[in-house]
């Protein structure tokens, strides 16, 4: 047999899953012990931490991506328990996409940190790997209530890195932002504990395989239950009208953290996406659909939401925000509607829009940033809030600029290169959010409306509701062509007799793979898509899942050999 | 005992989310702290209340909920616990710092409320 990769992944694989998880906790602990005074030290192993990681998700990746359309599945027993008792942690087609978006965006936005944030208060690194640690998590376990743990993980490493850098905005957007979270993580833990009292367990596969089984008078607890919990979900999710929350500490939070946190929304997405299509499967009996159109229609409201906001910010991280707010609620309608080919082309949709804002979160910082020439002055957030209407003053024409009938001093005026680079960023950036042709948002959002527009099951005839959704989504994407075109003649064209921002080369290169990503995903739209369709097509085949899990064995250990009914293994004197 | 255990959970979420809507941060933080208390409760009260059982296996005993209390949510009650702890404790940090920085406490910052 030839020597290939996969044999190498193969011959580690049940382990190679919870090294996600295992990596950033130890980067961490690790990063813990080095003092501040060894910046240099830290940085070095964090980065490489970081593209260690990234190295994982695309192994992991690959691991899932080359199996049938039947899926793959690994399931991993951390403590060695029986199935249903113990935690576990599943890798499939999904996970490893989230895995692999965390991987890409993680290292982008740390790279861009390095470059100056991390010094701007203790304990950066550590609490960045931890947040990979939490994102990593949430995307892997199979049970609710290490979701929880890993949800409270990551929440709370966002808390830090949200105040990291201080100041009175980031403070109170950070009060708000917790005492919200903290809500939301009660709501989590009533849902998790009626499902628990309902049904007597927390493993999601077992819990897919017991709720058809669940008597008719303990069903609305149960429906309640998984209302909480949902409310829980869509609290993360930013679902309209439970984001009042997000635009203030999103924008407000240092560029490195606002790019990560756009993933953190998408978390949301994956366990409402997870567990409806788990939970509520046609399979599920009278549970069947269960809030599905709770989500259309609230997704629906989130984006109309979502676009009226990014209609009526000025400055470009209150944008980023709103763009947010946008992909989260054509996300969640997309993925109520419980169709697997609108869920396919919501699966390509998903990483570009994440790309795209996290793009645009670092982007955001170093036009901001542009506003003054000397890169040592550190614009204060609070010398940020949006007044209406939008700078005049910088509209005042100074004596001599030019104007359109006074063309002579645009002769021989060249436009210096980092002018250039940052506008061609913040061109693709918005023809991405807005979903304009060529780039991959275009492909993304053309796929889902393309989708919803065949309705084989209905007999061609279009609903009330698809046509609201749709409506909506091209809508939304020319709120936010008016929105962000009008910023960037502001920052781009407007200004005149200007000094050219300095742009740091290891700040704009983040920006830069970012969006070459969403072109890599326009140019290979169609492997991407057929990626997207089969990972789509397994989630609603949710049995394969279940079995998987249920029929994973601990292995036989000196303790629970006997137990197994195997012989217990040699153990050395 | 369901009654009495209902009803304190009650007034302990309900106390809560009137604290939690009050302008004050203090209030604000004590709100949450008898939120996750209610939250606690409720939790510990999904494994059925039992009297004089244990969650403990005893050699000898049948191996069913009627002789035992389910350990399972006593666990994560725990859990629970221990995480709320720890982020009354972060949220106790920001509110320091936002009174610092604002000079009030107002979760807003402005001190022109009440």
């Amino acid at each position: 047999m030839t020597w290939s990769p996969y044999a190498l992944i193969e011959a580690v694989m049940p382990h190679l899953s919870i090294a996600p998880i295992l990596l950033p906790l130890l980067t961490a602990c690790v990063l813990l012990f080095l003092s501040e005074h060894r910046l240099r030290t830290k940085t070095a192993v964090s980065l490489a931490a970081a593209l260690l990681n990234l190295i994982l998700a695309v192994l992991l990746f690959q691991w899932t991506a080359r199996g049938d359309a039947q899926g793959t599945y690994s399931v991993y027993l951390p403590s060695n328990w029986d199935v249903p008792f113990g935690i576990v942690l599943v890798l499939d087609r999904l996970s490893a996409l989230m895995l692999l978006l965390v991987g890409v965006i993680g290292l982008m936005a740390l790279l861009f940190a390095v470059a100056r944030w991390h010094k701007a208060g203790a304990h950066f690194h550590p609490l960045f790997q931890i947040q990979l640690m939490g994102l990593n998590g949430a995307f892997l376990t199979g049970d609710l209530f290490n979701l929880f743990v890993f949800f409270e993980v990551m929440l709370a490493a966002s808390y830090g890195l949200l105040l990291h850098g201080s100041g009175p905005a980031r403070v109170k957007a950070g009060l708000h932002y917790l005492s919200v979270n903290l809500v939301a993580s009660s709501l989590f833990l009533v849902g998790a504990a009626m499902i628990y009292g309902v049904v007597g367990t927390l493993n999601m596969a077992d819990l897919a395989a017991k709720i058809p089984q669940v008597s008719a008078i303990d069903r609305p607890l149960l429906h309640a239950g998984c209302a909480i919990l949902g409310v829980a979900f869509l609290t993360k999710a930013a679902m309209w009208p439970l984001n009042f929350w997000l635009v203030p500490a999103y924008s407000s939070a240092s560029a490195p953290s606002g790019a990560i946190f756009a993933l953190l929304t998408k978390v949301g997405v994956y366990v409402l996406l997870r567990l409806s299509t788990l939970w509520f499967s046609p399979q599920a009996g009278e549970s069947a659909g269960f809030g599905s159109a709770w989500l259309v229609w609230g997704g629906m409201a989130t984006l109309a939401f979502g676009a009226l906001g990014m209609l009526a910010s000025q400055r470009p991280a209150r944008l980023a925000g709103y763009a947010v707010i946008v992909s989260s609620g054509t996300l969640m309608a997309m993925i109520g509607l419980g169709r697997p080919e609108v869920t396919a082309a919501a699966l390509y949709y998903l990483p570009t829009s994440t790309f795209a804002i996290a793009a645009f979160f670092l982007l955001t910082e170093l036009m901001d940033r542009s506003r003054s020439a000397d890169p040592g002055v550190q614009r204060r957030p609070e010398d940020e809030e949006d007044h209406l209407p939008f700078a005049l003053a910088d509209l005042d024409l100074q004596p001599g600029s030019n104007l359109d009938d006074d063309e002579e001093l645009l002769i021989g005026q060249p436009i210096p290169a980092s002018i250039a680079l940052l506008g061609l960023a913040f061109i693709c950036c918005t023809l991405l959010v807005a979903g304009l042709p060529p780039l991959s948002g275009f492909v993304g959002k053309f796929a889902m409306l393309s989708a919803l527009l065949s309705t084989p099951e209905t007999g061609g005839t279009l609903t009330a509701v698809t046509w609201t959704l749709l409506g909506l989504v091209v809508l939304s994407g020319l709120f936010a062509m008016i929105a962000l075109s009008r910023t960037g003649i502001r920052f781009f064209w407007a200004p005149v007799g200007r000094k050219a921002p300095v742009l740091n080369s290891v700040e704009y290169l983040p920006v830069a793979v970012l969006v070459g990503l969403c072109v890599f995903f326009t140019v290979r739209a169609e492997p991407l898509m057929r990626y997207a369709r089969d990972t789509a097509q397994v989630l609603y085949q949710p049995q394969g899942y279940i079995d998987a899990v249920l029929k994973t064995q601990p292995r036989a250990t000196p303790t629970n050999a006997e137990r197994m009914g195997a012989p217990a293994p040699q153990v050395l004197p | 005992m369901e009654i009495v255990l209902a009803i304190a959970i009650g007034v302990l979420t309900a106390c809560g989310v009137w604290l939690l809507l009050r302008p004050r941060t203090y209030q604000v933080i004590m709100g949450l702290c008898l939120l996750s208390y209610g939250v606690n409760l409720f939790i510990f009260s999904t494994g059925r209340l039992a009297l004089d059982s244990e969650p403990v296996l005893i050699p000898g005993v049948l191996e069913t909920l009627q002789n035992y209390t389910d350990p399972m949510p006593q666990a994560l009650v725990l859990t629970a616990i221990v995480i709320g702890f720890a982020m009354t404790a972060l949220f106790l940090v920001v509110l320091l710092a936002q009174r610092g920085f604002w000079g009030n406490d107002h979760v807003d910052g402005q001190g022109d409320a009440e």
